[in-house]
Parts: C-alpha cells; sequence; structure tokens
C-alpha cells in the first residue's frame, strides 16, 4: 500500500490585516471579518516566490521522511502562481531539493486544486512501482485584485507531500476525483488578475464540486462523518469550509484543527494541503483524516487518510504548521503590502 | 373598449438560477401559464425586459422568445420601461385585448441578471445618463437619497424603513416561490452592512433571475379558460422628470400617484376599496413611497404602516404579501407580471398561507428607475 512518508509546509512570515484592507477600501473591518471569517493572511516577502516556498516545504518532506532525495522520482508542482508563465518550476526545486536530474518534473495548474492534483499523480506512480518515491506540492502566491473580495484571502504558503510504499506515516485509503466545466474563477493569459463569477462561485462551484467529491468517497468507504476525527476542505475564506463541512455532518471540532484560513488567508494550491500538514502535526495512530480540496473550472479531489504509529515519531523532525505561524511576525501596512505584491507601478 | 380578464399564469421560482437561461426562464413561465389555461396557441405576446442585452448580450427578444415556444410566427413585442417592464407589457397585453385586435394574448416579463453582468452599472442605464449616472450615482444611492428627503420631512426614522423588510420577508417566507423564504428580524436589518446611508443590505431588493407570464382574453371568453377569471379593471401609467433632481419633492412620487389615479379613475374604485396589494419595494424607502401615493397612506404616515401592522397580513390592507421584490427576488423585468400573480392568486382565494380572506379588489403598482415611470393595474375577482 501507498501512503505519505513525509510532509511539510511553509508560509511567508509576512502579514497583513483583514482591518487594514477593508479600511483601505472604505469597507467596515468587522463586516468584512465576520462575513468572512478572516483576521489576516500571509504576504510573500520580496525575495519569496511559489519555488521558495516549495523548496522550503519539500525540505521538510524529506526531513520528516529522512531518505535520500536523490531516491525521489518525481516531482510534482502544483500552483497557479508558478513565477515563469514559461519555464517550470518544478526543475529548481528538485535541483535545490538535490532530487535532480534522475526524476520525473512537472508544474501543475488547476487553480486552487493544483496541490493535491499533484498529490494524486504522485500517489498513482508509487502505487504501480513506476518510481520509488514521488514528491507533490501545492504552492502559491496569488493576487487579488485591489478592492476585490478575494484580495482579503489571496496568501502566500504551501505544502508537500512525500508518497512512498514504506515506512508510511499515512496511509491513503481511498481518493476520488470529480470535475466539470464551471467557469467560476478565471485568468486569462496576460491579466495580472484573476476575475470570478461572484456569488456564482459558491453554490454552483465550491459547494456542488465539494459535497460531491466528498459525499462519493464517502460511499465508496463506506465510512460516515462521524468516523473520523479531523477533515479539511478547501478554504477560499473562512465561511465556505465550515458549511461544507457542516452540510457534510462534521462538527466543528472535527474541522477546527486543519481550518488554517482565518490567519493564514487562501494560500490557494496549498490551502486544503496546509490544512492537512497541520491535522498531521497532531492526529494520533490510526486517525481518520477527510481531504477534499477544490478548483475553480471547476474540480474537487478527495482523499481518505489514517494516520500509523510511525507519525508521532517523525513529525518533531519539522516544524510544525503551528511553529511556523508562530515564528516572529512582520505585519505589513497596505502600502508595503501593495509594494510587495507589485501593485504600485514605477518608472523603470 | 372590451372587458378583459386574466385567464392563466405561470412563474418561476425567483433566485440565483444558475441552470436557466433567459430563454429557459420565459418558456418555463409562458408554457406554465398556457398550460394552467388549457391553451394551444396565442394570438398576440407583450414581454417586459429590462436588459437582456446588457445582462447576457442578447437583444431582439421577441421573435426569440416566440421561437423557442415553438410559436414562431406569432406576433411578439417586447417592452422596456427599465424595472416598470412587466408591467408595461401587461398594459400593452391588456390594450390589445380591450382594443380587439387581439383575442388571447400572452403578457410575459423576464430577467436573467445572475450571468456575470455588473449588475449596479447595467441598472444604472435607467437613471438619467447625462445627469444622474454619469456623475457615479448608483441606484442604492438615489434610493438613499429619497430616504434621506422623506427622513428628514416626515417624522419617521430608520427603524421605520427596518420594518418594512421584515414585514416581507415575514410574507416571503411563506412564498415556495420566493428568493429567500425566511424571515428576518428587526435587528438584523438594523445591523446588516451599509449600502448608502441609510440604506442598509436588507433594505435592498436582492439579484434575481426570473420569468412570470399571464395569458389575457375578453372576458365573455374566460370560462373558456377557467372558472375563475380575474378582471383588470384599470390601468394607468404616467412618467415623471427622470432625473431626482429635477422633481419637486424627491420624497414624493409623482408618476406613481398619476398612474395610480388614472387606474382608480378607470376602474371606477378609490384607494379605500383596495383589499390587497404589491408594490414596488425595490428598497424599503420606496415601499413607503408607494403606498402613500397611490393612497393607501396618507403622506408622511406611510412610513408607520409596516411597524403598526397596516400593511401586513391581517392588516387593514396587506401590502406585498408575495414577500415584495425585497423577500420574493426582483429580475427587473418580471416583476411586474409577478406582481400581477400574487394578485390573480389572492383574487382566486389560491393564495394559500398569504391568502388575504375576502379579498375582491387588488392593486398592483410597478415602476422604472427612481420613479420616472410607474404603471398600475387594478384587478377585480369574478
Amino acid at each position: 500500500m501507498a501512503g505519505i512518508v513525509g510532509y511539510g509546509a511553509y508560509i511567508p512570515r509576512n502579514r497583513i490585516k483583514t482591518e487594514d484592507i477593508a479600511r483601505q477600501w472604505g469597507k467596515d473591518p468587522k463586516t468584512i471579518e465576520k462575513g468572512l471569517l478572516l483576521k489576516e493572511k500571509s504576504v510573500p516577502g520580496l525575495d519569496e516566490d511559489t519555488i521558495t516556498i516549495s523548496v522550503a516545504a519539500g525540505r521538510a518532506a524529506l526531513d520528516r521522511a529522512g531518505i535520500d532525495p536523490a531516491r525521489v522520482g518525481a516531482v510534482y508542482v502544483g500552483s497557479e502562481s508558478h513565477p515563469y508563465a514559461v519555464k517550470p518550476s518544478g526543475t529548481i526545486v528538485s535541483e535545490v531539493l538535490g532530487i535532480a536530474p534522475d526524476v520525473h518534473v512537472a508544474d501543475f495548474e488547476f487553480a486552487c486544486k493544483a496541490g493535491t492534483e499533484a498529490m494524486f499523480v504522485a500517489l498513482g506512480l508509487v502505487e504501480s512501482g513506476r518510481v520509488e518515491y514521488a514528491l507533490a506540492i501545492g504552492a502559491d502566491t496569488s493576487q487579488g485584485a485591489p478592492n476585490d473580495a478575494l484580495e482579503f484571502s489571496a496568501s502566500a504558503g504551501g505544502a508537500a507531500f512525500l508518497f512512498g510504499k514504506d515506512d508510511l506515516l499515512v496511509d491513503v485509503l481511498e481518493t476520488y476525483s470529480y470535475t466539470s466545466d464551471t467557469p467560476d474563477f478565471w485568468r486569462r493569459e496576460g491579466e495580472f488578475y484573476p476575475r470570478h463569477g461572484g456569488r456564482f462561485t459558491g453554490e454552483p462551484a465550491y459547494f456542488k464540486h465539494v459535497l460531491a467529491a466528498s459525499r462519493e468517497i464517502l460511499r465508496k468507504t463506506g465510512l460516515k462523518a462521524s468516523d473520523f476525527r479531523f477533515a479539511v476542505f478547501h478554504m477560499p475564506n473562512g465561511k465556505f469550509p465550515l458549511a461544507a463541512g457542516k452540510e457534510l455532518g462534521f462538527t466543528r471540532a472535527q474541522l477546527e484543527v486543519g481550518w488554517v484560513v482565518p490567519t493564514m488567508g487562501n494560500t490557494y494550491s496549498g490551502s486544503s494541503p496546509t490544512g492537512l500538514a497541520a491535522i498531521l502535526d497532531v492526529a494520533e495512530p490510526d486517525d481518520l483524516i477527510l481531504i477534499t480540496s477544490f478548483g475553480s473550472g471547476a474540480g474537487s479531489d478527495s482523499f481518505v487518510l489514517k494516520a500509523t504509529e510511525l507519525l508521532p515519531n517523525r513529525r518533531d523532525l519539522a516544524p510544525t504548521v503551528h511553529e511556523i505561524m508562530d515564528r516572529p511576525k512582520r505585519y505589513l501596512t497596505y502600502g508595503q503590502y501593495a509594494k510587495y505584491r507589485e501593485k504600485i507601478i514605477l518608472n523603470t | 373598449m372590451r372587458e378583459v380578464a386574466v385567464v392563466g399564469a405561470g412563474m418561476t421560482r425567483f433566485g440565483e438560477l444558475w441552470q436557466s437561461s433567459l430563454r429557459d426562464l420565459f418558456v418555463e413561465a409562458a408554457l406554465e401559464a398556457l398550460t394552467s389555461a388549457g391553451a394551444d396557441h396565442v394570438d398576440d405576446i407583450y414581454v417586459g425586459n429590462m436588459s437582456g442585452g446588457q445582462f447576457v448580450g442578447q437583444e431582439h427578444l421577441g421573435p426569440l422568445f416566440a421561437d423557442h415556444l415553438g410559436m414562431a410566427g406569432v406576433p411578439v413585442t417586447r417592452v422596456e420601461s427599465a424595472c416598470a417592464s412587466g408591467g408595461v407589457a401587461l398594459r400593452a397585453g391588456f390594450m390589445a385585448v380591450a382594443s380587439g385586435m387581439s383575442d388571447l394574448v400572452l403578457a410575459a416579463g423576464v430577467e436573467k441578471m445572475t450571468d456575470g453582468a455588473d449588475v449596479t452599472n447595467v441598472l444604472a442605464t435607467a437613471a438619467d445618463q447625462e445627469t444622474e449616472a454619469y456623475h457615479g450615482i448608483t441606484f442604492p444611492g438615489l434610493y438613499a437619497m429619497i430616504a434621506r428627503a422623506y427622513l428628514d420631512t416626515h417624522a419617521a426614522t430608520e427603524e421605520d424603513l427596518a420594518w418594512v423588510a421584515v414585514k416581507n420577508h415575514r410574507h416571503g417566507a411563506l412564498n415556495p416561490k420566493a428568493q429567500f423564504q425566511r424571515e428576518v428580524t428587526l435587528e438584523q436589518v438594523m445591523t446588516s452592512t451599509m449600502v448608502a446611508d441609510p440604506l442598509r443590505l436588507l433594505h435592498c431588493s436582492p439579484v434575481s433571475d426570473g420569468a412570470a407570464a399571464v395569458l389575457l382574453c375578453p372576458l365573455d371568453q374566460a370560462k373558456q379558460y377557467t372558472d375563475r377569471p380575474v378582471k383588470i379593471l384599470g390601468s394607468g401609467l404616467a412618467s415623471a422628470p427622470m432625473a431626482l433632481a429635477a422633481r419637486e419633492d424627491p420624497a414624493f412620487l409623482d408618476a406613481v400617484a398619476k398612474s395610480a389615479d388614472r387606474a382608480y379613475r378607470m376602474a371606477g374604485v378609490k384607494a379605500d376599496d383596495i383589499r390587497v396589494a404589491e408594490v414596488h419595494d425595490c428598497f424599503s424607502i420606496a415601499e413607503i413611497c408607494c403606498i402613500e401615493a397611490i393612497g393607501v397612506a396618507c403622506r408622511g404616515e406611510g412610513a408607520q404602516a409596516a411597524r403598526v401592522g397596516l400593511t401586513a397580513l391581517g392588516g387593514r390592507i396587506p401590502v406585498n404579501t408575495s414577500g415584495g421584490l425585497k423577500s420574493k427576488g426582483h429580475p427587473v423585468g418580471a416583476t411586474g407580471i409577478a406582481q400581477a400573480i400574487e394578485i390573480y392568486e389572492q383574487l382566486r382565494g389560491e393564495a394559500g398561507e398569504r391568502q388575504v380572506e375576502g379579498a375582491r379588489l387588488g392593486l398592483t403598482q410597478n415602476m422604472g428607475g427612481s420613479g420616472a415611470s410607474s404603471v398600475v393595474h387594478i384587478f377585480q375577482g369574478v
């Protein structure tokens, strides 16, 4: 059986508070905080991008696995903010991590589910025996247009999962993917900021896919919500994953640990993966975990996971999500944030 | 003029109908109206629609709709008067039957608003482009100015505005076709997001998709289609200066008063005779101004009507038993026809939990823009 042999996450130390963004645009901070259930979000530093985040998360995953990086046969980086339009992120990541050149590398893109997409493929390659280990990363430094609802949530961060067949930290019991042509959110070639269909992104997009994928994987496994200790759903804001979880019969206690969005923001391809990493930081042997991602366009990947006896022994080999989040933070003003995110036009 | 009756009605649910296109909505409502009357043809179609062009990029709606209804060949006219398009389409259908031009007429209204258009900007095209919209004003802004003018002139409070929303949601909670089938508390309204001071989110009607259609024929042919026709006693249409700033009193909706006077005169009835009414509550302040303009409340006293229960179910004259635009939804072109359907059902005794007992005379009032156009119809159960 294949599963997760190492995992890691990385979140930049910069933050901007929801109230500072709201105030900038003349919106009522309390209303926004209450409506989106967001307090602050991470912001990448000037020298951070999807590649640096992927490297940091990938290194932590390798540290927890304790294997020679050269044995990794596949590296997949899922992101919607790859720094280059042409030239892969994965080549740099695999080189820096000491994995290249004996490796298959690809960049994935599927809005916010590119990370679980990479996990899906990595798992399949390991299961088939085609490679010994496969590293799947979901990372983003996504942008919301100024004064768009997405500006409150679009943040930076990511998580990496190393798949293998021996010394598993987490068994993968089942997977399921649900996909349809649903144009709820998109960015055309050459456009700087994504566009979205407003309320269309909710019920017919996020909820339809997240609920369908989750229900089907529960049906396939014969499990019910109460069988799980933890569940995490893609977190475009604070509200949606709680509503989806409730609809599926999960309690707040089952959702709380993976619900990292209120102080992290939506790390897009890293969203449900960072939530999963936070769950693995505390899960006990035999705990069942459900993760369902969502990517606009649209689709959801679901995984039913089970923690092994080995997990508690390995988690201290790299920083936990909360250790990373609790590192000294640097709070940015909206002006600094605008500069960091290259929203200010300069003469060159 | 021939006497005219409503003999059939059909309506989609109102709301975010992601699975239905503009034409789907029309066809669903139209087929239901035809089926309800057992009619297999129509002689003429009038359809109210504010802005298919800007909402979904589709103009030339008449033939499109007739074609998709399986009735290509039938005369069909698209009618536009902003948010009063549906009510004006009903009036056009009424005139076609009354004049003897057509016997069986479908009067419909439809709007598809959730297909990605910038709704606030599209709606703002119903304001005066040169003196209003160009300078950035939106409809919430215009109605907020009406509300400010009203609150400054009369002994009324923001809580009075909020009671309109509370009452209409209470009604809408009983309407299976309503977009928001739930009640809201006074506190929820008073603490909802400020949109344009003093109007908060729960003072504003929503963005909606939907369609509604009624079937009209001469009263003396009505029994072919239904045992309980509803007669249209009067129809009044009026206009007022387009720009709010050009009106003598921004808190008094002159076109609404004129359209009501004309309808009352044609019907030979007075405001006091009306037992149930649907008025254009696109914003809570609009219902207050409208019930004053149609004579249901005296000037300056409309603000208390919802609070004291005068216009609530069980009150002297229940207003917006459907939930109104606020709770039922406001697919702008469909609204005027949907109002007529609520009164049709009330006068036939088919309004279920929303039924106003013993209602014989009902009124609909539908307006465009900030009240630059208004159309009123008076109905009588037969």
